[in-house]
């Protein structure tokens, strides 16, 4: 099956495609820098005109939100057009992609200026430019406008095909955007009421444990609306890439609409160490974190049960325990997805695991805040979903632009050489939280320093080991980089046509009612986010005392009084 | 569903209900618990040090960009530490790593963990949350049975 596509469609997908892959230049720029800084090997603020802590931000909003919510509007416009066999609108398609060109245009203007170096998470009385706020929230709402494109195509398909099972693929994308949707809102909340109106200077001040809750009400769901696209891979694809079929189909129906109800309501566990939340709400959203590790562990079966059978169908003798795990096709360069799906895959089992470790309640104690994070965190969005979005890429290039890659070889390997980096990288980053060094900290300038009187003997291998990891890492990087131009450089030789690799079920069950219906799962989804949430807003209502002024994160003085002085 | 499908679907539970256990059993029998968090007074956020009997002392922590208050303390072995934590202006972190001990220091709240410090020796109090441009240089320290000094 294939799915014809005309010029604008094309520079449609191109466009949101390349805008976050040209960025990401930067982002993986300063993972490297940053693996230097924190070794000490950069005992300075900033090197080569950039600010530690900016590069920090520019790392975390491209490749954590940026290149994220481009790869997923822009797949999903791919996904929801050749599952229906249906014309995405344009119209629609293009409004939401000017939106999120504008958006982070602005919020890359307010970073590369020096004026926002608040990270990520954006935590306030840290105070960014205004622009930055906006071109945030935009980048959201261009991405909700794309989604309301996609929910009258799904509507008409479902009218004409009433007895029919949904594509597992849309409802993939529909249940991934319904949580986007309804996780974005709060955020949309704490970037336009609250922190733009204070940072302009119309409120003077905001209540800061109420901001921070709503961005987590956000910031986790965040998490799976990375990830369920590479989920959707693995269900839809990798089966087929490895030579087999998908185990079962209502499986993957029952996992995603398990993740639409559990992927919200389980924020507080990112604020396990924060005042104003009581004891209880932690306790009961640690539980629903158990929860939504389910679906999890069903696809982790599903996937492993579909590509042993992938090592049947190609010959391997059945019935043995793990031989079958050596027969895959992880070096087959005339199928070079299949190893970005699989080394992510590798890398999502410690990612998955060691996410459990954090969301353990009182165990987090021993982990919040330190490097273990960002070493877990990087075999998740740096692991299954950095590696199924640059590879996704350059399979819907080579599509989309009629060409083929010429580096094979070199597509093939960069995965490999990425995994290797990363785990190294995240052992280092892990062992050394452990020992206690915290993470979002320029450690070559105090404890890393052997001038300093704050340095940490005790620290110096787990960063050395850290900064082995970023080079491998950056290589890998450089490699995709290659490949990516030498294919653009290429000559077109085919016809532009979007082909994914066949969905073929082994189990082919019939069709739940249930399991093809969106209404009852999005009900009890809001029922849930409720009974969660509801109690921890009253607990912020009732112990939190005054609100905070802005500050620059540059001058411990309140910005009202360093400014009036000016 | 076939057998497979439901055993492991069993054996998730299994595992999940084990974690479970062992958070709740941390928590009953060894009282390790997350930071508790207390409705906001502002007594708590002038930094000061109180011993309220022989082992048992009471520290209000003040943190802003980038020090804590108090920045040195100093406690005889054995001494059971409840530490109550505020913020002056942005968010910051307050982790003892040898003690498991991490809260955040959050505007508009008041934090509260104790610790009880049984070994001699000086615990690192590292800033773990981004607060600005010095934040590397945030830290404290708690000295245990330093020569008879308080």
């Amino acid at each position: 099956m294939q799915l014809d596509i005309n010029k604008s469609e094309k520079r449609l997908l191109l466009l949101l495609l390349s805008v976050p892959i040209v960025l990401l230049s930067l982002g993986i720029y300063h993972g490297l820098l940053q693996t230097l800084y924190r070794s000490g090997m950069i005992s300075q603020a900033s090197f080569a005109a950039l600010d530690y802590y900016q590069g920090l931000t520019l790392h975390g909003v491209i490749n954590a939100i940026v290149l994220t919510t481009f790869f997923a509007v822009a797949f999903g416009h791919a996904c929801m057009a050749y599952y229906l066999k249906m014309k995405i609108n344009l119209k629609i398609g293009w409004i939401s992609a000017i939106l999120m060109i504008v958006g982070t245009l602005l919020a890359a203007i307010a970073m590369l200026s020096g004026e926002a170096s608040v990270l990520y998470t954006f935590y306030p009385p840290l105070k960014a430019h205004p622009a930055f706020y906006v071109g945030v929230a935009l980048l959201a709402v261009g991405s909700w406008v794309a989604f309301w494109g996609w929910i009258p195509m799904y509507r008409k398909w479902k009218n004409q095909n009433k007895e029919r099972k949904t594509p597992l693929p849309v409802i993939a994308t529909l249940v991934n955007f319904t949580i986007w949707q309804i996780c974005t809102l709060p955020v949309a909340y704490e970037l336009l009421v609250m922190l733009l109106p204070w940072s302009i200077g119309w409120v003077e001040t905001i209540n800061i444990p109420l901001s921070r809750t709503l961005f987590w009400f956000f910031g986790h769901a965040l998490v799976y609306f990375w990830l369920l696209p590479i989920y959707l891979m693995y269900y839809s694809m990798l089966p087929k890439l490895a030579g087999g079929k998908l185990y079962s189909d209502n499986a993957g129906r029952l996992v995603f609409f398990l993740f639409l109800i559990l992927s919200v309501p389980i924020g507080v566990h990112h604020q396990f160490g924060e005042p104003s939340i009581t004891r209880g709400m932690k306790l009961f959203q640690s539980i629903l974190t158990y929860g939504v590790a389910v679906p999890s562990f069903i696809t982790a079966f599903t996937i492993a049960a579909s590509l042993e059978y992938s090592s049947w169908a190609r010959g391997y003798r059945k019935g043995r325990w793990f031989g079958w795990m050596f027969r895959l096709p992880y070096f087959d360069k005339e199928r070079y997805l299949f190893a970005y799906l699989i080394c992510g895959l590798i890398l999502f089992i410690f990612g998955g695991l060691t996410g459990l470790v954090n969301a353990s309640y009182s165990l987090n104690n021993v982990v919040h805040n330190t490097a273990w994070m960002p070493g877990h965190f990087h075999m998740t969005v740096a692991g299954p979903v950095y590696l199924g979005i640059i590879g996704m890429t350059l399979y819907m290039y080579e599509q989309l632009s009629g060409k083929e890659i010429r580096l094979k070889r070199i597509a093939t390997i960069v995965p490999h050489i990425w995994m290797v980096g990363m785990l190294i990288f995240s052992t280092g980053l892990m062992a050394g939280g452990l020992l206690g060094e915290p993470r979002r900290t320029n450690m070559g300038m105090s404890y890393l320093d052997p001038e300093s009187p704050l340095f940490r003997p005790d620290w110096v291998m787990t960063t050395g080991i850290t900064v082995l990891g970023g080079v491998i890492l950056f290589a890998s990087a450089g490699l995709f980089f290659i490949v990516l131009i030498d294919l653009i450089f290429t000559k077109k030789t085919k016809e532009q046509a979007i082909r994914f690799p066949a969905y073929e079920v082994l189990h082919d069950e019939k069709r739940i009612p249930l399991l093809d219906s969106f209404k009852p799962w999005v009900v009890i989804m809001i029922f849930v986010i409720l009974v969660a949430y509801i109690p921890v807003f009253r607990d912020i209502a009732k112990l939190t005392g005054p609100g905070a002024k802005p500050f620059d994160p540059n001058n411990p003085t309140p910005l009202e009084l360093y400014e009036s002085n000016d | 569903m076939d057998k497979y499908e439901l055993r492991i679907l069993a054996f998730t539970g299994v595992i999940l209900v084990i974690f479970l256990v062992s958070v709740l059993r941390a928590v009953n029998k060894y009282a390790i618990d997350l930071p508790e968090c207390i409705p906001y007074d502002e007594s708590f956020t002038e930094p000061q040090i109180k011993q309220i009997d022989d082992n048992l002392y009471q520290v209000f922590v003040k943190s802003q960009m980038w020090s804590f208050e108090p920045s040195e303390m100093y406690f005889p072995v054995g001494a059971e530490v409840d530490f109550y934590l505020s913020s002056s202006d942005v968010v910051h972190g307050f982790h003892i790593a040898q003690k498991g001990l991490n809260m955040m220091a959050v505007p508009g709240g008041i934090n509260k963990a104790t610790a009880k410090f049984d070994e001699p020796g000086v615990y690192e109090i590292v800033c773990h949350e981004y607060c600005g441009s010095g934040h590397q240089h945030m830290r404290a320290e708690i000295i245990v049975n330093y020569p008879n000094q308080q």
